[in-house]
């Protein structure tokens, strides 16, 4: 298993961090690149750089082909997928191992049973982890509507068996709405889907999103806490922390032990990631699903917990056995991520794509700035909007608001806009400096301020 | 004749889903602020909206072009 040659299939701001980690291991680095991407600030950094198709991320980054015969020409022995594009594709990490390289991550079975929710939220409850109550299948009468609404406990939410896209939903509030929310929903579903088949779910208001950071090298499982990731805008996470900041020391040790059960009923190899609902009015947390990957914002939990992610994931993909006990594992102070996007927050975030004229990024105590900008630089519209985060620490959550505002401060981008003012406002903003916020409290936010 | 200029660079679709019809056809009424198609810019979709009024002519990008900032999209007379 050991290799000293790694090819990185991604681009960006985490293929330049996969490169970071791979060198302090004394890997060669190989990166892949569309040709857009022939300038990047990942090629010009890597040992070997190898083109793999057009632009459009279909024609390259996802071309499993093109990528492994990149592997096989320039004698990779190893491919890290960083994540989007093919980090969670079963049938990828397969292709990879069946051309005899490791594939730095979980096990295909893995990626493949934890990608199917029904299947994630069974081996979640035979761990013991709580999922979001609901009737186990189909509610077939009203009848027996009643009998599941009542053990679950209102709030519920209807939802169409065969659903997708909204339709077929209905929130009640309690006992007396169930009938006629039923029979809508019902006809609803049946309109839409050809099948009026309902199940029940329960209805939480105002959750926020919180997930766990785990690492497993196959046989044992450690977890590196949590973080919070509440403020999201279209479902897309803009701003995150490490630790929460809604959680009691009690509450976190409960959360972060039934992430472990999980990882460890899987024997999961590699870093991943549960993610739950935690309902503030009630303290219930409720599993919802696994990122067999590396996500986006891990550094807020490298910079509270100490520990190198990307690297402990090259070292597991080598064969070495978990680096720290549980125990070594300690939570000191506190990390916020600001996601820098190409996108103008005064125009509905339109996408602005082009040339970086001028750059000059944050720095001194405590920052970090993992980015994909070079003085020069082109942004294209090809890819995703996220040109960099914004990593700052510090011993407490209020002295890291504060440090954000001033690294936010420091920052330089132009020619093209970002959101780094509307992360301005928000670092400065009474409700977020009190933590009080919910995976819609951002959209709200928003709306308030586009109206004012 | 007027030409309705692409805001972005990005990709150029004629429909709103590859089974849906085009946004317009030879000869539509358009009104300024009608949506005759869309860009696809890092991974978002943004309205091309119609700035002058009239009939609509002709799309001179095609479906699914790679268009650049200010290439001409359509022809409204």
């Amino acid at each position: 298993m050991a290799f000293s040659r790694l090819l990185i299939a991604n681009r960006g701001e985490i293929a330049v961090r996969i490169q970071r980690a791979a060198r302090e291991l004394g890997l060669t680095t190989i990166q892949v690149h569309s040709a857009a991407d022939a300038e990047s600030l990942a090629v010009k950094m890597a040992d070997v750089a190898i083109g793999i198709g057009p632009p459009p991320a279909a024609k390259s980054y996802l071309d499993v082909g093109a990528i492994l015969r990149a592997a096989a020409e320039t004698g990779a022995q190893a491919i890290h997928p960083g994540y989007g594009f093919l980090s969670e594709n079963a049938d990828f990490a397969e292709a990879v191992e069946a051309a005899g390289l490791v594939f730095v991550g979980p096990r295909p079975e893995t990626i493949r049973t934890m990608g199917d929710k029904a299947a994630a939220r069974a081996a979640a409850q035979q761990a013991d982890v709580p999922v979001v109550p609901g009737s186990d299948g189909r509610v077939e009468t009203l009848a027996h509507a009643r009998i599941a609404a009542a053990e679950i406990g209102y709030p519920v939410m209807i939802k169409a068996a065969a659903g997708g896209g909204g339709r077929g939903i209905r929130v009640v509030e309690s006992a007396q709405g169930l009938e006629g929310a039923f029979d809508q929903a019902s006809a609803e579903a049946k309109a839409a889907f050809g099948d009026g088949g309902l199940y029940l779910e329960k209805f939480i208001a105002r959750a926020r999103h919180i997930e766990v950071q785990i690492l497993g090298d196959g046989r044992d499982a450690i977890h590196c806490y949590e973080r919070e990731c509440s403020l999201q805008r279209r479902r897309q996470k803009v701003w995150e922390e490490a630790p929460s900041p809604a959680l009691s020391p009690q509450a976190r040790e409960t959360l972060c032990a039934s992430a472990v059960a999980l990882a460890k009923s899987v024997g999961y190899r590699g870093a991943g990631t549960l993610e739950y609902l935690f309902d503030d009015a009630t303290g219930e947390f409720y599993f919802i699903e696994m990122n067999t990957r590396i996500q986006v914002e891990h550094p807020v939990t490298e910079m509270v917990c100490g520990v190198d992610l990307v690297r402990e994931m090259l070292r597991i993909a080598q064969g070495a056995p978990l680096a720290y006990k549980q125990s070594d594992i300690r939570l000191r102070g506190a990390a916020i991520e600001a996601r820098i996007n190409a996108e103008n927050p005064a125009l509905n975030f339109r996408p602005s794509p082009g040339k970086v004229t001028n750059y000059s990024p944050p720095g001194g105590p405590g920052v970090r700035f993992d980015t994909l900008l070079h003085s020069g630089c082109a942004i294209s519209p090809f890819y995703d909007s996220l040109i960099g985060k914004l990593i700052v620490w510090d011993e407490t959550r209020e002295l890291a608001l504060a440090r954000m505002r001033r690294a936010l401060g420091e920052l330089v981008v132009e020619g093209i806009d970002t959101t780094a003012p509307m992360h301005q406002t928000l670092a400065a903003d009474e409700a977020v400096g009190r933590g009080a916020f919910h995976t819609r409290w951002l959209e709200d936010w928003l709306t308030a301020r586009a109206a004012s | 004749m007027t030409e309705i200029l692409s805001p972005l660079p990005g990709t150029f679709y004629h429909k709103a889903a590859p089974d849906k019809p085009p946004f317009k056809t030879q000869g539509d009424a358009v009104a300024v602020g009608d949506v005759i198609g869309l860009i696809e810019v890092m991974k978002s979709f943004i309205d091309v909206q119609a700035d002058a009024a009239g009939k609509f002519v002709r799309y001179v990008a095609n479906n699914e072009a790679a268009v650049m900032a200010g290439d001409p999209l359509a022809e409204v007379a």
